[in-house]
């Protein structure tokens, strides 16, 4: 069994159907980069596999977790997995610590020194130990993101969702974001990630999904997806014609 | 000009204007406090609550904005009695309060909630968190501290609005000055000296709101 197994599913925003009908299973360990332009459903792809949009039909499960509309059901796939956005959305009024500790204490009811043991150790390993006292506010967007991953990894989610998360930052911050995500990839961590940077995608990644007009249009390892493109769609998108 | 001014009736008969002044403030912190809470329930409500509660507050809200308050005042301690809810007139002076309060910070916090990016509303539900954990922890702070300058000036509307207690008997700081008038027929001295006392309430009261917005927006070490 996949760990993420994606069904035949269809999203629509009013008459605008944006997922026709996805199919994509990703195995344990697996980093995924899905590509495509604006307006093919990637982020919307992303966003429901946590249940931030509803499906409209299909089915999506993690690790045995059906995404089903419910709270109950929610939170239980949502601790499975976690997710990184464009904007960080860190909280304003907490500190760095704070922000890594709150879904601790709030949802994992996890002890106070505990949960502050487990916010250091994660800002650590993002690279940001000395912050954590500093406010979202007082740290630049590279810094902000990294405290962003810390606070999804601080609830041991088994796979990440990554929506464009360097798209927001300035060219010199991205490499500092996606060294954590290689990191991350080395130690076995599922990632999913819609993300423009061609060059990590290549790198890191055991697929590339190519998405286009709602659809999987192509997916493969990277070096074929990239030096051997099938589709005139995906040429063109890589600029190759 | 032949009026002479004489205040010399303050020897006689401040222990009224004392106890007139802390009854106004009783009754302004009783209906700040649950006033404001009620309102924050309500903003609850009314932004992201279920969906069979906001016609309700949607009713009260807009019945108290569109109302006078001392209708309702009068409506609470006049008009209940005959549907059996009978109760005293400090009980009826707040009642009123926290319920006027209550409807116009519901629409005060409300604009709080709402400008709050959507973008924390996802990253509060991607850790997992109930939609009201998202709201407790995450929104209400921000929200509050977004409008608190407004909220402040609301309450302090209602405390100079309290006034009209005075109306159903209700031993306030203008029952006091009415009734220092009526036994000294020094309108023009009782009146001053009661705007005063309402001016340095005010003054405190928005103080004392700052200081609680300090302490509450501060920054403080995660531990």
């Amino acid at each position: 069994m996949s760990l993420i197994e994606i069904t035949e599913v269809r999203k629509s925003f009013g008459p605008n159907e944006v997922l026709k009908g996805i199919n994509l299973d990703i195995e344990p360990g697996e980093v995924i980069a899905i590509i495509g332009k604006s307006g093919s459903g990637k982020s919307t792809l992303l966003r429901c596999i946590n249940g931030l949009e509803s499906i409209n039909s299909g089915s999506i499960s993690v690790a045995g977790a059906q995404l089903l509309p419910d709270e109950l059901h929610l939170k239980a796939l949502r601790l499975k997995v976690g997710m990184i956005f464009q904007q960080f959305n860190l909280f304003p009024h907490l500190t760095a610590g704070g922000n890594v500790i709150l879904s601790q204490a709030v949802v994992k009811k996890t002890p106070k020194p505990e949960a502050e043991a487990i916010a250091r150790q994660m800002l650590d390993r993002v690279g940001l130990a000395a912050k954590f006292d500093a406010y979202p506010d007082e740290l630049s967007g590279g810094q902000q993101q990294r405290v962003a991953i810390a606070r999804a990894l601080a609830m041991r989610p088994i796979a990440l969702l990554c929506d464009e998360i360097t798209s927001a930052l300035d060219p010199e911050l991205v490499g500092e974001v996606l060294a954590v995500v290689r990191s991350l990839a080395a130690e076995g961590m599922t990632l999913l990630m819609v993300t423009h940077e061609m060059k990590f995608a290549r790198d890191v990644c055991s697929r590339v999904v190519f998405m286009h007009h709602g659809k999987v249009h192509e997916i493969g390892r990277p070096e074929a997806v990239f030096a051997n493109p099938q589709t005139p769609e995906l040429k063109q998108f890589l600029g190759m014609l | 000009m032949s009026y002479h001014f004489n205040f010399g009736w303050l020897l006689v008969y401040y222990p009224e204007l004392l106890k007139g002044t802390w009854v106004t403030i009783q009754l302004i912190l009783i209906g700040a406090v649950f006033g404001v809470s009620l309102g924050v329930f309500c903003a609850w409500v009314r932004a992201l609550g279920p969906a069979w509660l906001k016609p309700i507050v949607s009713v009260y809200v807009e019945l108290i904005r569109n109302t006078p308050f001392l209708i309702q005042l009068f409506f609470i301690f006049f008009g209940l009695p005959s549907l059996g809810l009978q109760m005293g007139e400090t009980s009826a002076a707040n009642l009123a309060m926290i319920i006027n309060l209550g409807a116009y910070s519901c629409e005060i916090i409300r604009a709080g909630i709402e400008a709050t990016p959507r973008g924390q509303f996802e990253a509060g539900a991607s850790l997992a968190m109930t939609r009201f954990e998202t709201f407790r922890y995450v929104v209400l702070l921000p929200a509050l501290k977004r409008i608190w300058p407004a909220l402040s000036s609301q309450i302090v509307i209602v405390m100079l609005g309290s006034s009209v207690v005075s109306q159903i008997a209700v031993e306030d700081l203008t029952f006091a000055a009415n009734f220092i008038q009526s036994r000294s027929f020094r309108a023009f001295e009782a009146y001053f000296v009661s705007t005063f006392i309402y001016l340095t309430l005010a003054i405190l009261l928005r103080l004392l709101l700052k200081f609680i917005g300090g302490r509450l927006f501060q920054r403080k070490a995660a531990r």
